[in-house]
C-alpha cells in the first residue's frame, strides 16, 4: 500500500507502524522506546508525526508513529514544524535529568541518545534547576550500571523480563523518579544479560568488560565475524586496537541471532587476549624452546617425513584448517577430536539431516513455530540462544493468537501483553533435569535418556500409526505422548529441537521420528540437533573416525600425531588420552591457548584464534558462515592453522615454489575433494572482492591515533597491514565509503545513526532481511517429495542398575565451549563442579548436599548436589567448567564416597 | 591602466613604510594568552589529572597524532593509561583543545620545541601534563558530572538533587 | 688582448651582477612587502648569495626518467648562452664594448629570441603535462611579443638611421630617444617583461596554475641556470632599454660613463622588481590578445608617426 510522507508517496507493507514505515522509507525519525525485537508501548513519546485527514487538511493531529499503524493512502507529516517542535521539545525534557557524563559514558560515540539528541536539534539547556539522581547497582561482573542516565524507555525490563524472560531486573518507585534495577545489589541471573547494554539506548546498561580496556566504537577496527562458543554460530562483529580485542557485539542475521547475543558469546571473548596464549613456536627439550619459523620448519620436514602421520582434527577449527590438515596427513590418517560416542552420535544426526527429508531449524524458524518439542537437550546450557528461540516461539504463539482474536496489529505490544497475560505458545520440554525454560512449558518432563527417547517414540505413534507402538509402556508416559501429539497436530510449523546432551542415540532418532511422521500430512516440521562445538557440524560432515578408532589400528604405535586446536582432554577420558600420548612418539599440537593437550607436545605451534582469522564454519543447521580476521596479532608469529598447516604440506611434498594455498583456493580444492561441501566459498566475500575498486574498510572513517598509537616504538609510521589479494577488508579506514554489503558489514554506521541501531539502515525494513541479501550457504538440502526412513528399534524402559550409575554431563550456560572459560569475567561467574545425584540415590549412598564422592574413573572427589525431579540411577557431572574431568558420557559407573 | 600605475606607486611607498618583521630569536615574540603553541594536560582545583579519556581529542584531530588508552581507578574515575601526542605531526590547529569537555587539553603560547631527532617529538602523559589548571582555572569535571568517581557523592554535584528514594512508595 | 680583458670583464660583472640579483630582488619584494628580507648571512644578509649558491650546488641534480636527457640537459644551458650572446653588442661605456657590430639591434634581436628554446625545450624534454603546458605558452608568448619589440625600436633605429648601438647612444647627446620615443620605450619595456617572462608575465611558468611550467622538473644547477638565465635576461632588458632610450653611458661629467650606464640600468632592474611586486599576473588569453590586438597595432602607429615627423622635419 501506498503512504504519503511529507507529501511524498512511499510504498509501505500492511501490518507495520509509521514509524517502522518510516523507518522502511529511510526518513530519520527519532524513537527510543520501540524496538523491532520488543514492539511498541508509545513510552517515550520521541517519533511522533503529523497525521493529516486528507489532502486539504492542514491542521493535521499529532500521533506517536509506533502506535499508529499504516493505512492505505495515510498522510503524514515527519517535517511538519509542529511535529519536529514536539520531538525537540521531548527531548529537552528527557535531557533536563540526563547527567553531563558522556565523555566518561561507555555509550558515547555509539549512543542512541546521543544521535536521537542531535536529529531532533535539541542542543542548549534552558532548564536552570537541579538534576534528579539516582544510586547505582552493582549488577555483576558483566554489566555496569549508571542509572542517572535513564531516559525511561522501559527498553530494559522489556527485554530482560518480558523477552528474555529474566526475572531479577524490574522496575521500582513511580512518576519522575522511577527506577530500573534490581531488588537489591547482585549479579544479572539471565545469561542474556549482555543484551541490556545493546538493548538500552543511553549508558545506563555498559558492558562492564569493555570497561577494563575501554575504546569507543570509532576507535576500533572491526570485521564481521561469527561465534565460536556454541554450535548455533550467531554473528558478531568483534572490535580490535592495540593489538587486543576491545568487544564483542551482535551483528544482525534475520535468520540466525537477530539483535541478540548470549552472555557466553558477548562476553567470551577474552581469551584472545589471555596470557595463556600460545605466542611461539616451541621445540620442547631443546636448550633455548622458542625457536624461529625456520628452525620449526626445519623440525617439522623432519617429523613429516616419518611414516606413521596421524592428523586429530578439531571441533572448533575452522573447515579451511581441518581440511589442510587432512590433505597433509591423507584421508586415511585424519581422526576428528571427539570421543567415539560424540562421532558416532553427529554421524547420525548427520545421515539423518543428509537424507533431506526434513527441513533443519534456523533460529527464525524455531522463533516462528508454533509449537516446540525438546526432546532431551539441555539447550539452555548448550545452546543458550536457541533457548531465547524457543521461548519466543512460545511467547509469539500466544500473542498471535490474542493478536488474531482482536485483530490488534502484532507491533502493539503493551495491547497485546495486556490481553494475553500468562497464556504461552506450546512447548514440550522433556529433559533429564530440567530447565529454566520450564516454566514456560506446557508439558514438562525430567526423565532418563531412553525414557525420553521412549516418549518420542510414543508421540511419534500417535502421530502415525504406521510406526510401532512402545511394548509396555505406563500410561502416564502415553498420556503425556496424547498430550503433545494433540498439540503437534494442530500447530502449522512446529519445530523439534533435540541433540547431543543427554548422550542417546534413540533420542536423536526419536527426534526424527516425530517430525517425519509430522510430515506425513504436509511437509511443515523442521528439526534441530544441537551439538557441542561451533564446528561439529562441518568436522562430522568430513565423515573422519573418531580419535578413539586410531586404537583399532594394527600399528598404532610409534605414531607422529599432528593435533589441530584441541584439547583432547576435554573430549576424551583422561585414561584414554594418556593412552593415545603414549602411543605417540611425537605430537605437534597447534592451538592458541595452552592446554593438557599442548603440555604432551613436543612441537607447539602457535594457531590464531577466530580473532586474527578467515575461515567458515557450519553451525549446527548445516549453514556455513565465515568468519573475517579482525586483526593481524603483533605476535607475528601467531597465524591461522590452515597456513600453518599449508606450509607443512609443502615442506612434506618438498613443492619448492615455495607459495602456499590462498583461502579461496583452499576451500575450492574441499569442494572437489568432498562435493558435500558444494559451494562453501559462496559464504565467503571473495578475497578479490571490491567495489569500484576499492575494498571495505576494517576501520570507521573517524579512526583516530594513525600516527601516534605506535609512536613511542618508532616516529615513522609504518606501512598498513596490508594482505594482498587475501581479502576483501582492508586493515586502515581507507576504502570503500559508502554502505559495504550489509552481510558482511565489518561494523554498523549510517550518517547521524553511530549506535548499533543503525543497522536499520541495512536493513530492507526493520527487523527484516538485509538489503541485497545472499541467500545463507545451506548444506543440507530440503527433499519435499522423498519419503522418510523412520527408525523403528525403540529402548527398553531404563531401570536403575544396582550399585552402578549411568553417567551424563551437566553443562553450564557460560561454559560448555571450551574457551568462554578462559575470559575472567564469566570464569568468576561459573559454579562449582558437583555430582548431582536423585534424593533416592542420596539417600542411598548416605551422602547429603556438599558432601564429597568420587565418580569413578574419576580421579577427583566432587560436592554432591541433590536433584528432587531427577531419576533414579542417574549422575549427572559438571562438564566444560574448569578443573573438570571428562567420562564416557552415556557409560556405567560406580561412586565411592569420599 | 591608470589603476596599474597607481598599485605601482602604491607599492613603491611601502619601501619607507615601518617593517613588521620581529628579529627572532634577538627579539622575544609577544604571544598572545590563546596562542595556539605546544600542548599541555592540565589538573582540576584538587590536584587530579582532568583529562578522562574520553577520546574526543583524538576523534577530532585532523591529521591523528593524538593516542591514548582510557583506564579507571578503583573509585572509578576515568583517566588515561597512556596518552601520547606524536607532536612531528601536530599542525596546532587546536581542535583538541575545542574538542575537550573537561579543559584538560589546553594549547599554550609555546612553540620554541624544535629537536633534532624526531623521536624527540613524541611526548608522552608525562612529558605533558603540568601542574596547573591552565586557561580554566577552577573547573572539576566530575563536580557537574553525574557519576560517582571519588570527587563527589551522587546527589552531592553542582546543581544535583539527593538520590532518589527507591522505597518511597512503600508505606 | 685588451679584447681578451673586456670579455673576461664583462662575463664577470654579469654573472655577479646576475647573482647579486638573488639578494637584491629578495631583500627589495621584502621591502616593499614591509619585510626585512635576507638579513642573517653576513653583511645585510649579502652572503644569501653564496648560500643560495651553494645550496644549488649540493642539492640532487635530478634527471626525471621519463624525460628526454640529452635535450633535458640543453635547455638551460641554451638560455644563459643565449643571453649572454645579447650582451655583446651592448656599449657599457665609450670603447667597452666586445663587438661593436653595426647590425648591433639586430643581433640583439635575433640572439634574445633564441632564448624561447631553452623553455621549448625544457618544457618538451621534462615530459610533464605542465611543462609542456608552459612550455607552449612559452613559445606562444614568445612570438607575439617578439614582432613587436623590434618595432618598437625600429622608432629609434629610424632617428639614428643606424643599427649599431654605439651610433645610438651618441646619437642622444643633446636629448634622450625617451622624450622623442615615448611609446616606443613604452612598448618595448612591455615587450622586455614578456621577453624575459617576468612578473607579470611569467605565464610559462605561473606557480599557480602550472607549478612552475617548463622547468617544474629541473632541479639543482640545471634549475640554477634557468634561474641565472632569468637575471641576465632581466640586467639585459634594463641594458638595452637604457641603451636605446636613455643615452647609455651620457651623464654629467663628475661620475665616468660606465658608472652612469650602471646606475641607469640598477635602476630599471629595481622597476622590474618593484612591477613584481606590485601588479598581478594577466589571464593567458588577455595577455595574447593585448600583444596581438593592442601593442601590435600601436607599434605600428608609432613607426608610421615616427616616419612621418622625420619626412616632415626633413622637409
Amino acid at each position: 500500500m501506498t503512504i504519503y510522507i511529507d507529501n511524498k508517496p512511499y510504498e509501505a507493507k500492511a501490518g507495520k507502524n509509521l514509524l517502522e514505515a518510516c523507518l522502511a522509507a529511510g526518513i530519520n525519525l527519532p524513537y527510543f522506546c520501540w524496538h523491532p525485537s520488543l514492539g511498541s508501548v508509545g513510552a517515550c513519546r520521541q517519533c511522533a508525526v503529523k497525521v493529516f485527514k486528507d489532502e486539504k487538511d492542514t491542521q493535521g493531529r499529532l500521533v506517536m508513529s509506533c502506535m499508529e499503524g499504516v493505512r492505505d493512502g495515510v498522510r503524514i507529516g515527519v517535517e511538519e514544524a509542529t511535529a519536529k517542535a514536539f520531538r525537540e521539545q521531548v527531548i529537552e525534557w528527557m535531557m533536563t535529568n540526563h547527567p553531563h557524563d558522556c565523555p566518561v559514558c561507555d555509550e558515547g560515540g555509539s549512543c542512541h541518545l546521543q544521535d536521537m539528541t542531535v536529529m531532533t536539534g535539541h542542543d542548549y539547556r534552558r532548564y536552570h534547576y537541579k538534576k534528579r539522581t539516582y544510586k547505582n547497582q552493582y549488577l555483576g561482573p558483566l554489566i555496569n550500571h549508571e542509572m542517572n542516565r535513564c531516559i525511561q524507555c522501559y527498553r530494559c525490563v522489556r527485554y530482560y523480563h518480558d523477552y528474555a524472560g529474566g526475572d531479577d531486573l524490574n522496575v521500582f518507585a513511580a512518576h519522575n523518579h522511577v527506577y530500573f534495577g534490581r531488588d537489591k545489589d547482585g549479579v544479572l541471573q539471565s545469561p542474556f544479560s549482555g543484551n541490556l547494554a545493546e538493548v538500552c539506548p543511553t549508558g545506563v546498561f555498559t558492558d562492564k568488560t569493555l570497561k577494563e580496556h575501554y575504546t569507543r566504537k570509532w576507535d576500533l577496527t572491526m570485521a564481521p565475524s561469527v561465534c565460536t562458543h556454541c554450535s548455533v554460530g550467531c554473528n558478531i562483529t568483534a572490535g580490535e586496537r592495540y593489538g587486543k580485542l576491545r568487544c564483542v557485539v551482535n551483528r544482525y542475521n534475520e535468520e540466525v541471532n537477530g539483535y541478540f547475543l548470549c552472555d557466553r558469546g558477548r562476553f567470551g571473548y577474552e581469551f584472545v587476549n589471555s596470557e595463556n596464549r600460545v605466542t611461539q613456536p616451541l621445540i620442547r627439550g631443546r636448550m633455548s624452546e622458542a625457536v624461529s619459523e625456520e628452525e620449526l620448519m626445519h623440525e617439522l620436514s623432519v617429523l613429516l617425513s616419518q611414516q606413521k602421520l596421524v592428523g586429530i582434527g578439531s571441533a572448533r577449527a575452522s573447515l579451511e584448517s581441518n581440511f589442510a590438515l587432512r590433505q597433509l596427513v591423507g584421508a586415511g590418517n585424519f581422526y576428528a577430536g571427539i570421543s567415539e560416542t560424540e562421532a558416532y552420535l553427529t554421524r547420525l544426526i548427520v545421515q539423518v539431516m543428509q537424507e533431506g527429508t526434513l527441513h533443519s531449524a534456523s533460529l527464525k524458524d524455531i522463533e516462528q513455530a508454533d509449537a516446540v518439542i525438546v526432546l532431551g537437550e539441555d539447550v539452555w546450557n548448550t545452546a543458550p540462544m536457541m533457548a531465547l528461540a524457543v521461548r519466543q516461539a512460545a511467547m509469539k504463539t500466544a500473542a498471535n493468537n490474542a493478536a488474531a482474536q482482536l485483530s490488534l496489529p502484532a507491533w502493539h505490544d503493551a495491547a497485546i501483553k495486556e490481553l494475553v497475560q500468562t497464556d504461552k505458545g506450546f512447548l514440550a520440554n522433556i529433559t533429564v533435569a530440567g530447565s529454566p525454560i520450564d516454566n514456560i512449558a506446557q508439558v514438562t518432563v525430567h526423565a532418563v535418556p531412553d525414557d525420553i527417547a521412549r516418549l518420542g517414540f510414543a508421540v511419534a505413534h500417535e502421530l502415525s500409526n504406521t510406526l510401532p507402538a512402545l511394548a509396555n509402556a505406563d500410561e502416564k508416559l502415553l498420556q503425556t505422548a496424547r498430550q503433545i501429539a494433540a498439540a503437534l497436530q494442530q500447530s502449522k510449523h512446529p519445530v523439534i529441537v533435540s541433540g547431543l546432551s543427554c548422550v542417546n542415540s534413540a533420542v536423536i532418532r526419536a527426534a526424527f521420528d516425530i517430525a517425519a511422521a509430522l510430515n506425513n500430512t504436509h511437509w511443515k516440521a523442521s528439526v534441530a540437533y544441537v551439538l557441542p562445538e561451533c564446528n561439529s557440524m562441518g568436522l562430522a560432515l568430513m565423515q573422519a573416525p573418531s580419535a578413539e578408532r586410531i586404537f583399532d589400528s594394527s600399528n598404532a604405535n610409534d605414531m607422529t600425531a599432528l593435533i589441530l586446536e584441541n584439547d583432547l582432554y576435554r573430549y576424551l577420558p583422561q585414561a584414554t588420552a594418556d593412552a593415545f600420548f603414549s602411543r605417540c612418539s611425537n605430537v605437534i599440537a597447534l592451538d592458541s591457548i595452552h592446554n593438557n593437550t599442548t603440555e604432551k607436545a613436543q612441537v607447539l605451534i602457535p594457531a590464531a584464534t577466530f580473532a586474527e582469522a578467515d575461515g567458515s564454519m557450519v553451525n549446527y543447521e548445516g549453514r556455513t558462515q565465515h568468519y573475517y580476521k579482525v586483526f593481524i596479532p603483533k605476535e607475528g608469529h601467531i597465524k591461522e592453522s590452515f597456513h600453518w598447516l599449508n606450509s607443512m604440506r609443502i615442506a612434506k611434498n618438498n613443492r619448492s615454489n615455495g607459495h602456499g594455498l590462498s583461502l579461496d583456493e583452499l576451500l575450492h580444492e574441499a569442494e572437489i575433494e568432498m562435493p558435500v561441501f558444494e559451494g562453501v566459498h559462496d559464504a565467503m566475500l571473495s578475497p578479490h572482492y571490491s567495489i569500484h575498486g576499492e575494498h571495505i574498510p576494517r576501520e570507521p572513517h573517524r579512526y583516530s591515533g594513525r600516527t601516534a598509537m605506535y609512536a613511542n616504538l618508532n616516529v615513522s609510521e609504518q606501512k598498513p597491514l596490508q594482505e594482498e589479494g587475501e581479502s576483501a577488508f582492508g586493515f586502515t579506514m581507507e576504502g570503500f565509503k559508502g554502505q559495504p554489503p550489509a552481510d558482511a558489514a565489518p561494523f554498523f554506521w549510517s550518517p547521524g545513526w553511530n549506535s548499533g541501531q543503525s543497522v536499520t539502515k541495512y536493513q530492507q525494513e526493520p527487523g527484516g532481511a538485509f538489503k541485497g541479501h545472499i541467500p545463507a550457504v545451506q548444506l543440507f538440502h530440503d527433499k519435499v517429495d522423498k519419503a522418510p526412513v523412520f527408525f523403528k528399534d525403540i529402548p527398553e524402559a531404563f531401570v536403575a542398575r544396582k550399585q552402578k550409575w549411568l553417567v551424563l554431563p551437566q553443562y553450564h550456560v557460560l561454559a560448555s565451549g571450551e574457551l568462554s572459560s578462559y575470559t575472567k569475567a564469566l570464569a568468576s561467574l561459573l559454579p562449582e563442579a558437583c555430582v548431582v545425584l536423585s534424593e533416592t540415590d542420596a539417600a542411598l549412598l548416605g551422602v547429603r548436599d556438599g558432601d564429597k564422592i568420587r565418580v569413578h574413573p574419576g580421579t577427583t572427589a566432587l560436592p554432591v548436589k541433590v536433584h528432587l525431579s531427577l531419576a533414579n540411577g542417574v549422575v549427572l557431572i559438571s562438564a566444560g567448567l574448569p578443573g573438570t574431568e571428562v567420562y564416557n558420557w552415556g557409560d556405567w559407573v560406580k561412586i565411592e564416597k569420599e | 591602466m591608470f589603476s596599474h600605475i597607481r598599485t605601482i606607486w602604491l607599492t613603491f611607498l611601502h619601501l619607507f613604510h615601518k617593517k613588521v618583521t620581529i628579529e627572532y630569536p634577538d627579539e622575544k615574540v609577544k604571544l598572545h594568552p590563546r596562542w595556539r603553541g605546544r600542548i599541555v594536560l592540565t589538573k582540576d582545583p584538587d590536584g587530579g589529572e582532568r583529562c578522562v579519556g574520553c577520546y574526543l581529542c583524538a576523534a577530532a584531530c585532523p591529521v591523528d597524532c593524538i593516542a591514548l588508552q582510557a583506564t579507571e581507578d578503583e573509585n572509578g574515575r576515568r583517566y588515561p593509561e597512556f596518552f601520547r601526542i606524536n607532536f612531528s605531526r601536530c599542525i596546532f590547529c587546536g581542535f583538541c583543545e575545542e574538542a575537550c569537555p573537561t579543559y584538560a587539553i589546553q594549547l599554550i603560547p609555546d612553540f620554541e620545541m624544535a629537536e633534532y631527532k624526531r623521536q624527540n617529538l613524541v611526548f608522552e602523559k608525562e612529558d605533558l601534563l603540568i601542574n596547573s589548571e591552565g586557561k580554566y582555572p577552577g573547573y572539576n569535571f566530575y563536580k557537574v558530572a553525574g557519576m560517582n568517581a571519588g570527587v563527589k557523592e551522587k546527589g552531592k554535584g553542582e546543581e544535583e538533587e539527593e538520590p532518589v528514594d527507591v522505597f518511597s512508595l512503600l508505606p | 688582448m685588451q679584447h681578451v680583458w673586456i670579455v673576461l670583464g664583462v662575463l664577470f660583472v654579469l654573472l655577479n651582477v646576475a647573482a647579486g640579483l638573488i639578494w637584491v630582488e629578495r631583500r627589495m619584494l621584502a621591502m616593499w612587502q614591509d619585510r626585512l628580507g635576507p638579513n642573517r648571512a653576513g653583511p645585510l644578509g649579502l652572503l644569501i648569495v653564496l648560500a643560495d649558491t651553494l645550496k644549488l650546488f649540493f642539492k640532487e641534480d635530478w634527471i626525471p626518467s621519463f624525460a628526454d636527457k640529452k635535450i633535458f640537459v640543453i635547455a638551460p644551458a641554451i638560455v644563459v648562452a643565449s643571453v649572454l650572446m645579447s650582451f655583446v653588442v651592448i656599449p657599457f661605456a665609450p670603447g667597452i664594448v666586445v663587438a661593436d657590430l653595426n647590425i648591433g639591434v639586430l643581433f640583439f634581436l635575433a640572439m634574445s629570441s633564441l632564448g624561447v628554446y631553452s623553455i621549448v625545450l625544457g618544457g618538451w624534454a621534462s615530459n610533464n603535462k605542465y611543462s609542456l603546458l608552459g612550455a607552449m605558452r612559452g613559445a606562444s608568448q614568445m612570438i607575439a611579443y617578439e614582432v613587436f619589440m623590434g618595432l618598437s625600436l625600429m622608432g629609434v633605429v629610424m632617428m639614428t638611421g643606424s643599427f649599431r648601438l654605439t651610433d645610438i647612444v651618441e646619437a642622444q647627446r643633446s636629448v634622450w630617444f625617451c622624450f622623442t620615443q615615448p611609446l616606443g620605450l613604452i612598448l618595448f619595456f612591455i615587450a622586455g617583461i614578456a621577453e624575459t617572462h617576468r612578473l607579470p608575465f611569467d605565464i610559462p611558468e605561473s606557480e599557480s596554475e602550472l607549478i612552475a611550467g617548463f622547468h617544474s622538473e629541473y632541479s639543482g644547477m640545471k634549475f640554477g641556470m634557468f634561474f641565472i638565465g632569468e637575471y641576465l635576461g632581466v640586467t639585459l632588458i634594463s641594458a638595452m632599454t637604457v641603451t636605446m632610450f636613455f643615452g647609455g653611458w651620457m651623464g654629467p661629467e663628475f661620475l665616468p660613463g660606465w658608472a652612469w650606464f650602471f646606475i641607469k640600468t640598477f635602476a630599471f632592474i629595481l622597476f622590474f622588481i618593484l612591477l613584481r611586486a606590485s601588479l598581478p599576473r594577466p589571464r593567458y588569453d588577455q595577455l595574447m590578445e593585448s600583444g596581438w590586438k593592442v601593442l601590435l597595432p600601436l607599434v605600428l602607429v608609432n613607426i608610421l608617426v615616427t616616419g612621418a615627423v622625420l619626412l616632415y622635419l626633413k622637409g
